[in-house]
């Protein structure tokens, strides 16, 4: 314990000689000593509490400013309130050569589901089941009462769809405007344009992409906004690609085909005027691939373009053409057609018996087997491979079609003697119907080599020759010749100087070996042959022609008529003259009376 | 103890406690509180939908949640406003030695709730956060224990004052709760300012914090990171500092619209830590400078009136409770605008969280009791000095 002194001692001294109490002393002087202290700290609070309360209120201040600055600045970074970066949704149009429309775009709406917003989930449902039959109520009922925050009911509503739904009433099914891929036309030319579906979805807007055809070739460019809306023009001419789908329709049904392709193509610049392949589609609502059996039977299968047949006669012409132009033979050089031809273990028949020998330019109008089989022995494998390739048997086509590298023909894995012989009349070797064109166009256009292509364009091709001018005129006269008297005379439509070389090849069997009943009928044909200005490719699969007494399968019975009847209505569409050969009978006779 | 409030009781003979009560309040302070509830309730009802809606509860349960132990907050508030000093500073150790019992026994009866500390109490229907009822309580021990050491032959109180604050701190910083620790150790700090600590004493500690702070920053390159990462000027957008400066930059001056805000979406912690992104981006900065005026005014008006108090004890647990709230309110603020680096604090009374304001309540209920007008001997002063 401290000993703690008595103060003021002086007077607490002199009261204690008085006799006072001293406590009162010590306790007055310890009071006023309390409270002069309390006033120092008083004091001293009062500033410090000042300083205290200043730097309050500049904190407070600083707070405030720096708020008042974020304020006023803008968001650097994206603003939380957008939804990502917005879908560029204008996609450009594709319209044929005359520009009409063949591919557009159509706002519509999207149907979502918000189940949380929604008030009455399970009426709802059944009403939009009722309203969209494929969709499956219990499914929904399960979708609106379950833990799902958003769903997509349906991508594409049509306005009175939307209606019904509007009337339903329920705040939780919400619309997303759409810009939906809309094809006017329908089912016409739909292996062209092939489709577009939804990329990635916002609720405000949705990305379309190509899926196949034109729209996947030309996807990129087709969103590309540098454009200026600029559209996308075809070669296809949509009157002429009509007719023709129109005509081949009639012809693969009146024939019994089960399947048909046809490509109309110029000559001189490859554009694809026109170009079949049925069954088809409607690209507005693209069935799903098949995802058994065979895919070259699905509707989306493009026939002319990626199915690889072999074509059978149509193929002679290459090879007397080569001949021609080798100089080996002349139109008039006779050729052995001796039948059966014996060559080791194979024997080549004809279709007919010709006799002994044929000229070079009657074994393409009767369609020779083996005449053409022994001038393919002149020309040699070698020769035969080479011209092929030039003229573009070998890769696959390189038209704008997404599906276009498919189509790769199928070439013997060794190019053997026997098939040299084979693949001069055609079997062999399986190329596509746009192959054929293309090559058919090479030889009627005076030799030189096309590349088909779908987009419109007005210059001619200046590829590299293959057949001379005069090796392309004599091939020419012995198409007609095929036309006006041998297997083709179905062809001829009056007017138009058509020529032509049918094929009908066996189909192979998928085990090997070849069915005796089942042929692709072809007509691989040229107009006007004066002067060539298209090539015309009509394929019939499994055409059979019941009219006569014993089915008859070959292409002049099946596939000429129909390319006939094409010719016939497409000519004067694409605007050519029927140059009529009796014009003196239509001369007006002067009569006296 | 008589010695240590003399002067302090007003004594009107008759006068019922309302009018008197009514007189003597502080009532810009008072209303301020009230309108501050008022706000929180407002954005409430904007930033607790997310988090009603993801716990599958009714869209506004939080905001009827809050309004009820506001309503209570609100009444212990007003009732402790009514107390006496004396009584504040009775309750206050009660309380306090209730709370720090409470804090002690947290290890062992304590939950965390998932989020790593050990910081509540479940309770079933609510939780309790026994360091905010700790924190007005600590102010009203430690200013008793200061005013004592004022008095002439008291106990050394400033110096058990102090091995409080570090027991108190030490076991909040073991939960581990930072932001409380910081706080209480603030509010001593302030409290020890205003009850005359030595000019050089705080020069010393000055000096010893900057060194301290610039040989951390060469030393270690962990420190150094961390300041540097705070102190630059981008900010990566997907953290919640980011949401938050994004929601106010969105805000603009008057707000993006009621409802229309989308903060309250992406941030887990929208209806507590960062309340006021949710006003700044729905009100714009008219509510948050609105806001930052009412905690400015509180807090503000309450150390001038305190400058006034000639009670020791009255005037350093007033300064404790005042700085407590204005600190706790700036620093919730200077996370948003990125003057301070991210720390879980609530804004008082805005900030969602049943335990919070009824603590909150309870602080300002004294602090408004202690700032009262009272006859402070003025004319007794001026005649015993006249006298002298």
């Amino acid at each position: 314990m401290t000993r703690i002194p008595l103060r003021p001692l002086a007077r607490i001294l002199s009261a204690r000689a008085k006799g006072e109490n001293p406590d009162v002393i010590e306790r007055e002087n310890i009071r006023q000593r309390h409270e002069e202290m309390r006033d120092r700290s008083r004091a001293m609070a009062e500033g410090r509490l000042l300083l205290l309360c200043g730097a309050f209120l500049a904190v407070f201040g600083v707070v405030a400013a720096q708020m008042g600055f974020l304020a006023a600045s803008e968001p650097a970074e994206p603003v939380s309130a957008q939804s990502g970066s917005a879908i560029v949704a204008q996609r450009a149009d594709i319209v044929d050569r005359e520009g009409r429309i063949l591919a557009t775009n159509l706002v519509t709406h999207s149907l979502y589901a918000q189940p949380p917003q929604m008030v009455d989930p399970v009426g709802s449902a059944e009403k939009l089941a009722a309203i969209f039959p494929d969709l499956d109520a219990e499914r929904l009922k399960k979708d609106f009462t379950g833990k799902r925050k958003f769903l997509w009911v349906k991508k594409k509503i049509s306005p009175e769809q939307m209606q019904l739904v509007h009337e339903i009433g329920d705040p939780g099914l919400l619309f997303g405007p759409r810009e939906m891929r809309l094809y006017p036309n329908g089912a016409i030319a739909s292996h062209v344009l092939g489709g577009a579906s939804f990329g990635r979805e916002g609720v405000r807007s949705a990305e379309v992409v190509g899926t196949a055809g034109v729209e996947k070739t030309f996807d990129t460019w087709l969103r590309d906004p540098a454009n200026g809306g600029a559209p996308l023009q075809l070669s296809l001419d949509l009157t002429v690609q009509s007719t023709v789908e129109d005509v081949l329709y009639g012809g693969m049904k009146l024939m019994n085909a089960k399947a048909a392709s046809a490509i109309l193509m110029d000559v001189h610049t490859g554009e694809v005027v026109a170009m079949a392949s049925l069954p088809d589609f409607d690209p507005n609502t693209r069935p799903a691939p098949l995802l058994k059996g065979n895919p070259g039977d699905s509707p989306l299968f493009n026939r002319a373009v990626q199915g690889v047949y072999e074509l059978g006669s149509t193929f002679k012409v290459f090879a007397v053409a080569q001949a021609l132009e080798l100089g080996l033979v002349n139109p008039d050089t006779l050729v052995d057609t001796q039948s059966p031809m014996v060559w080791g273990k194979y024997r080549i028949r004809d279709f007919h018996n010709y006799g002994k020998q044929l000229t070079v330019s009657d074994v393409i109008v009767k369609s020779s087997n083996i005449g053409t089989a022994h001038i393919a022995l002149m020309l040699g494998g070698e020769r035969q491979q080479q011209f092929l390739k030039s003229l573009g048997l070998f890769d696959p086509t390189a038209v704008e079609l997404a599906e276009a590298p498919t189509g790769r023909p199928l070439l013997p894995k060794r190019w053997s003697e026997i098939s040299t012989m084979t693949i001069s009349y055609g079997h062999g070797l399986s190329a596509s119907p746009l192959h054929l064109a293309a090559a058919y166009a090479t030889i009627a256009n005076g030799g030189t080599r096309i590349t088909p292509t779908l987009l419109k364009t007005d210059r001619r091709q200046e590829g590299e020759r293959v057949i001379s001018e005069g090796t392309s005129r004599e091939i020419l006269d012995m198409m007609r010749a095929v036309v006006s008297r041998g297997t083709a005379s179905f062809g001829e439509v009056q007017g138009y100087s058509v020529g032509g070389k049918t094929g009908t090849a066996d189909k192979a069997k998928p085990t090997g070996g070849y069915y005796k009943d089942k042929v692709i009928a072809t007509f691989a044909s040229v107009f006007p042959t004066t002067a060539p200005k298209y090539v015309l490719i009509v394929s019939l699969d499994e055409p059979v022609e019941t009219s006569g007494d014993e089915p008859r399968r070959t292409a002049g019975w099946t596939a000429v008529p129909v390319g006939a009847e094409i010719i016939r209505r497409a000519a004067p569409l694409l605007g050519l003259r029927p140059e009529l050969e009796q014009l003196s009978q239509a001369e007006v006779i002067r009569v006296r009376n | 103890m008589t010695e240590m409030v003399f002067g302090t009781v007003p004594v009107r003979a008759g006068e019922p406690v309302l009018p008197r009560w009514w007189r003597t309040i502080d009532r810009w302070s008072l209303a301020g509180v009230l309108v501050l509830f008022g706000v929180g309730l407002l954005l409430g009802l904007a930033a607790s939908v997310p988090l009603a809606e993801k716990n599958g509860l009714p869209p506004f349960h939080y905001v009827t949640r809050q309004a009820f132990f506001g309503g209570v907050g609100m009444v212990v508030m007003l009732v402790i406003s009514m107390m006496s000093p004396d009584m504040v500073r009775r309750m206050g150790v009660i309380g306090f030695l209730g709370a720090f019992a409470a804090l002690a026994l947290l290890p062992v009866f304590g939950t965390d709730f998932g989020k790593g500390a050990v910081r509540w109490y479940s309770l079933g229907f609510a939780s309790f956060q026994p360091s905010e009822f700790l924190k007005p309580c600590f102010v009203i021990i430690c200013a008793w224990l200061m005013a004592a050491a004022q008095e002439i032959n008291g106990p050394p109180g400033r110096l058990y004052s102090f091995f409080l604050a570090v027991t108190v701190v030490l076991f909040l910083a073991f939960q581990p709760d930072f932001g409380q620790a910081s706080l209480i150790l603030f509010a001593w700090g302030v409290m020890y300012f205003v009850a005359g600590a030595p000019i050089t004493l705080l020069t010393v500690i000055g000096g010893i914090v900057v060194a301290g702070g610039i040989a951390a920053y060469d030393a270690s390159e962990h420190f150094a990171r961390r300041i540097d990462g705070f102190l630059a000027s981008e900010v990566d957008p997907r953290t919640q500092i980011g949401y938050a400066t994004d929601a106010i930059q969105s805000g603009g001056f008057f707000g993006v619209g009621v409802g229309e805000g989308t903060v309250k979406w992406s941030l887990p912690d929208a209806h507590t830590d960062f309340i006021i992104a949710v006003a700044a981006e729905e009100y714009g900065l008219i509510l948050v400078l609105f806001i930052i005026a009412l905690y400015a005014l509180v807090t503000g008006r309450s150390l001038l009136r305190l400058m006034k108090e000639r009670d020791p004890f009255t005037r350093l647990a007033g300064t404790g409770l005042a700085c407590a709230f204005g600190v706790q309110a700036l620093i919730n603020m200077g996370v948003a605008v990125r003057l301070l680096p991210a720390k879980g604090m609530t804004l008082p009374f805005v900030s969602y969280g049943g335990s919070s304001v009824i603590a909150s309540g309870i602080a300002l209920g004294m602090l408004l009791a202690l700032t009262r007008s009272r006859p402070q001997g003025r004319l007794h002063d001026i005649l015993i000095k006249r006298g002298r």
